[in-house]
């Protein structure tokens, strides 16, 4: 694997009028990291990845991704350069069916939406990719479903789908695990645990036993500023972690 | 992923796919306009104007219904079209399906043009800048500068067409307008089914559902709705030479704010992002504002409203959302 890491935040801050929301943050994801970001409500872990994604621009501070500088790029120019995310609620397309919103995907990736000709259901790039996809993730029967007809879990995995259609470098998971029954959350780490080794995955999750299986390196923020960074282990025995972060878990 | 790919998964993703294809209900207004022709004679002028406003609303329901650009100005695509048919038939050449290209090709213009001030942002500010725009056209057209040109509130006229094809002269009753305006219909509506069928067609309905994941796929979202912009534009015009071309007549009311109003009627009352609706909705408003006028010639807009909140309450996905849900249930009850 190269040196160069699959994405670098470099001292970002961001204000929101007085607001301090991230507070020179710094962080590294080596390729192939699976890498989580933790911290309780309100410590400014969604905005982070707003940033990266292209969605809020920093106040301060440079993100490089692979190597380039994409502070300053549009969002839909990150993609271009294998950067992915989901949402926390999850960002699909309500009332196509899961094949279109795939399919939609593939499209983008093989920048075939400006094409005028020919129908969608017959261009291989859009049809194939959307078939062997939803095959492999064992979504296929769910292909002729619209979204608002599935149950919030089935969603969840309908998105990862999305955005593993783009076959991206490197993914950005906001609460990939919000709002899913345990047996739910069974089947997303299992597809988690199964995304390619060359990808590098950046996550943010509330759910410590997932958090402490997919992860290798774990990030804690409190109100902007990292608190600190290590390994599961590391984390685990951190007693100011336990205090300020896992000791919240009985509210939420 | 395997390199070879399973025939059967790939038959059932297709078979998620939206269908938008010609399908048998197509021959149904054909059948229709052939109908009319023969036993409806007299009403030839009427459903020729059905026939101009199924294209404009078609127009419309491609940005509004598939792309979900709230368009409260596109009477500024069908004036644009009327003034330049009218001008090309006055300066240039009598030639109706040429004059019938340019106006598209200026409605397609001015799509690029203010597509990319308009479409930068979205929902009311698009009701907003779309209205705003027509309404300076329509300021324009009257301005005494242009007036040289357009005639001001006197209009365009005076202007002959040639016969179509150089073959059938249009005639003093109308049939010659009626299969004119039939046949742009059906190009029209083969251009929309052409549109919407095709890869791009998907990626605006998506944008209507979500244009952040959109951009998050890597998408450039202003760029694809300009184009729609642009398409539905060029309809839009073609709606408004096909007007000043049949009724040798173009006046500052083809740019009025009512023309915009009416079409997004028609949608309401046919249903959206179907084609169908529009087809539907265009008919029943054109049909039934011409019957209550013949009724009453002043209050006859009380029945157009009148028909609106019944829509809005009981239909609130337009004539095409009845069938559908009809359509569900029968098959709900067969499966049973």
């Amino acid at each position: 694997m190269s040196d160069t890491p699959a994405l670098a935040l470099e001292h970002i801050s961001k204000n929101f009028g007085g607001l301090r929301v991230a507070r020179d943050v710094s962080l590294i994801l080596p390729v192939g990291a699976r890498h989580a970001l933790i911290g309780p409500n309100g410590a400014g872990k969604t905005t982070l990845v707003h940033m990266v994604s292209g969605l809020l621009a920093p106040s301060a501070g440079t993100i490089r991704l692979g190597g380039v500088d994409i502070t300053q790029m549009a969002a839909e120019r990150r993609v271009g350069l294998g950067l992915a995310r989901t949402f926390q609620i999850s960002s699909l397309f309500p009332h196509l069916t899961v094949a279109e919103n795939i399919g939609l995907a593939f499209e983008a990736k093989h920048g075939l939406d400006r094409r005028l000709w020919g129908n969608t259901a017959n261009h291989a790039e859009i049809v194939d990719g959307a078939a062997a996809l939803l095959q492999k993730l064992g979504l296929l029967e769910l292909a002729a479903r619209r979204i608002v007809d599935l149950p919030y879990g089935q969603r969840r995995l309908v998105e990862i789908a999305l955005v593993l259609a783009l076959e991206p470098k490197t993914l950005l998971l906001d609460e990939p695990a919000a709002g899913l029954a345990a047996a739910e959350r069974g089947a997303l780490l299992d597809l988690l645990l199964r995304m390619p080794e060359g990808l590098s995955i950046l996550v943010i999750e509330h759910d410590m036993s997932l958090v402490f299986r997919l992860a290798q390196r774990i990030t804690v923020l409190v109100e902007g500023a990292i608190l600190t960074e290590g390994t599961v282990a590391e984390i685990r025995g951190d007693a100011r972690v336990r205090d300020i972060y896992l000791g919240t878990r009985h509210h939420g | 992923m395997s390199e070879r790919v399973d025939e059967r998964a790939v038959a059932i993703a297709r078979a998620g796919f939206a269908r938008h294809g010609v399908s048998w209900v197509d021959l149904i207004p054909v059948l229709a306009a052939v109908l009319v022709y023969f036993f409806l004679g007299r009403y030839l002028p009427l459903a020729t104007q059905v026939m101009i406003q199924i294209v404009f609303a078609l127009s419309l329901d491609l940005a509004l219904g598939y792309g979900g650009i709230d368009s409260l100005g596109h009477v500024a695509f069908f004036g644009m079209g009327a003034y330049v048919a009218g001008l090309f038939a006055m300066h240039v050449t009598t030639q109706p399906v040429l004059g019938l290209c340019v106006a598209a090709v200026a409605g397609a213009l001015t799509g690029l043009l203010t597509g990319p001030l308009v479409l930068r942002t979205r929902g009311l500010t698009v009701v907003m800048l779309t209205l705003a725009v027509a309404t300076m056209l329509q300021q324009l057209a009257n301005a005494n500068a242009m007036k040289p040109i357009t005639g001001g509130a006197d209009g365009l006229f005076g202007f002959e067409v040639a016969p179509l094809f150089g073959l059938f002269p249009f005639d003093l009753y109308g049939h010659t307008a009626y299969w004119y305006a039939f046949g742009v219909v059906v190009v029209v509506f083969i251009i929309c089914k052409l549109v919407v069928n095709s890869p791009f067609g998907l990626a605006i309905r998506g944008i209507r559902e979500n244009p952040v994941r959109m951009r998050m796929l890597g998408v450039n979202v202003t760029a694809r709705l300009v184009t729609l912009y642009c398409i539905s534009g060029a309809l839009a015009a073609v709606a408004g030479g096909l007007s000043a071309q049949i009724t040798r007549l173009v006046g500052l009311d083809s740019l009025a704010f009512l023309l915009s109003g009416n079409a997004l009627v028609m949608l309401i009352l046919g249903g959206t992002g179907s084609l169908y609706g529009a087809i539907i909705g265009a008919t029943i408003f054109v049909v039934l504002s011409d019957r209550a006028a013949a009724i009453d010639p002043f209050n006859w807009l009380f029945a157009v409203g009148a028909v609106l909140i019944l829509a809005v309450r009981f239909a609130p996905k337009g004539v095409v959302g009845l069938i559908e849900d009809a359509v569900q249930r029968q098959r709900a009850r067969r499966s049973s």
